[in-house]
């Protein structure tokens, strides 16, 4: 319970985002894509042993539009 | 406007009972002097803040569509830090809804009252009367006449500019409005920052509906005990509501929050025992829900009744929508007018919504395959929470509702009757707004 609240989460900026999919293919393990090639994410809290390779997705995005956030 | 103070300050007696915000009885627009002489002189409390303790007292909440407390955004406001700037929003964008530009109409010196105690309670030296450009010359003409009556009069403290929004169903929305005031277009902005934070030339910028602006101030007037006379103890104090009725009419009706709907719609939810000429009722407008007649019949024009039912008063619209048009039909000419609307600016809302219209307007049609309804149900989950304004969610309760509520008349449509005689299209939508007409029926 503790990791949860402390975890930090992914978001994307909708209006930024236009679809290139890196995200998914960075972070397979909470990114899919949807049928028009946006990203749904996994809502919960990044788990620490996926926290590099999120961050790599959010550095990966061509448009900038992923974001790692401390929980609001 | 030469004003005499005496007259200007002499004490009014409260009114009691309703209407409180609009003239009773059919008339003109109250000018500057009917205005003073209803309610007397602005009642300044000379004090940053002081006002957000009546109005959390009172237990105000915003009638835009959110229902949010009106003292925890001033205090939020007030609390960011810097010089604030006050917006009274009056860009009502749901077609169906026109209770706030009556309330512009007919008493505008209310409602810039409230803007002006609003200014003062978050100390802003700026504030702008937002509006749309499609009432016509004589509505801003007379918004334009107001401000520079209560300016000569000396009646404002802080200057206020008329700014007009576009004819687009978006541009209320406030981070849309923040953007066009600030130089950009009229389209919705990801948050954070909120505009509370970060609004109007970057200022925290408080927003607030003219109806809640005209309710601020008789409350700074006649105090948090007399508000809360009428309405429920959760939710005190009274509405505009516009209110289509199944004959065709529409009337601006105030009531008390926690009235019943069946009083509110008359005949329309039919009398004891027998069934009106209402088959169902849309609640809160293109955002808002379609809920049965038999249902609608049972709740009150409150958001703890109406949030039970998966509804919720939104932007103060009811329609009663009578038997004889068909409920499939009116939901898929409004959501083609959603998609059409979409700012288009996030991926799930342009690719999703404008399929969902097309799916709606095949369910309208003639022998839907299941399959149309099973891809508006998929594509619905796939718009909804994934956009940056609330256009997707707001759209989406409206057709999810609507599979609900026409599920028998979806029934009678796959198997190629349609119940409607009625040709004609019942629920109203802006002139010129390019919407596919289905005329199967």
């Amino acid at each position: 319970m503790e990791k949860q609240l402390t975890g930090k989460q992914l978001r994307v900026n909708p209006i930024e985002c236009s679809g290139h999919g890196a995200c998914a293919e960075l972070l397979p393990e909470m990114i899919s894509l949807d049928e028009w090639g946006y990203p749904l994410i996994d809502p919960r809290p990044v788990p620490p042993a996926l926290e590099r390779q999120a961050r790599r997705a959010v550095s990966g995005c061509p448009v900038l539009a992923l974001q790692l956030n401390r929980r609001r | 406007m030469p004003l005499r103070r005496g007259e200007a300050t002499a004490s009014r007696s409260r009114p009691d009972g309703l209407p409180r915000l609009l003239p009773a009885g059919p008339g003109e627009p109250d000018g500057l002097r009917e205005h003073l002489a209803r309610h007397g002189f602005i009642p300044y409390r000379n004090a940053p803040l002081q006002l957000a303790g009546d109005l959390q007292a009172a237990g105000l909440t915003g009638r835009g569509g959110a229902a949010f407390p009106v003292y925890r955004k001033l205090e939020a406001v007030a609390g960011a830090g810097g010089r604030a700037f006050v917006v009274a929003n009056g860009a009502e964008s749901e077609p169906a809804a026109s209770k706030d530009a009556s309330l512009l109409w007919l008493a505008p010196h209310l409602v810039l009252d409230g803007l002006q105690l609003a200014a003062e309670a978050v100390g802003a030296q700026e504030a702008c009367l937002y509006v749309h450009n499609t009432r016509g010359e004589q509505f801003t003409a007379a918004l334009r006449r107001a401000l520079s009556d209560r300016w000569s009069a000396r009646i404002d403290r802080v200057p206020v500019q008329l700014a007009e929004a576009p004819a687009r169903f978006l541009a209320g929305q406030e981070t849309a409005m923040v953007n066009l005031l600030n130089g950009g277009l009229a389209l919705p902005t990801f948050t954070p920052p909120r505009v509370f934070e970060r609004g109007v030339n970057g200022a925290p910028t408080l927003v607030q509906n003219v109806e809640t602006l005209a309710h601020i101030a008789l409350i700074a007037r006649y105090g948090a005990g007399w508000f809360r006379q009428v309405g429920t103890h959760a939710e005190p104090g009274s509405m505009l509501s516009t209110i289509h009725h199944a004959d065709g009419t529409v009337r601006i009706v105030e009531a008390a929050i926690g009235t019943p709907l069946r009083s509110l719609l008359g005949a329309d939810l039919g009398t004891d025992g027998t069934d009106g000429p209402a088959q169902a009722v849309l609640a809160g407008g293109y955002h808002g829900t379609w809920l049965a007649a038999s249902r609608a019949a049972g709740l009150t024009l409150d958001n703890a009744a109406l949030t039970r039912a998966g509804a919720s008063i939104g932007a103060g619209v009811l329609v009663a929508l009578p038997a004889s048009h068909c409920g499939l039909a009116e939901t898929a000419r409004v959501a083609r007018y959603l998609a059409l609307e979409s700012a288009g600016q996030c991926g799930p809302c342009l690719n999703g919504l404008p399929r969902i219209a097309d799916g709606l307007a095949t369910l309208a049609g003639p022998r839907p395959s299941p399959q149309v309804r099973a891809n508006i149900e998929r594509w619905a989950g796939l718009v909804t929470g994934r956009g940056a304004c609330s256009h997707p969610d707001g759209s989406m309760r409206f057709v999810r509702s609507a599979l609900d509520v026409f599920a028998a008349e979806l029934r009678q449509h796959e198997r190629g009757v349609c119940s409607a005689s009625a040709r004609r299209p019942f629920l109203p939508l802006p002139a010129g707004a390019a919407v596919s007409e289905e005329d199967w029926s």
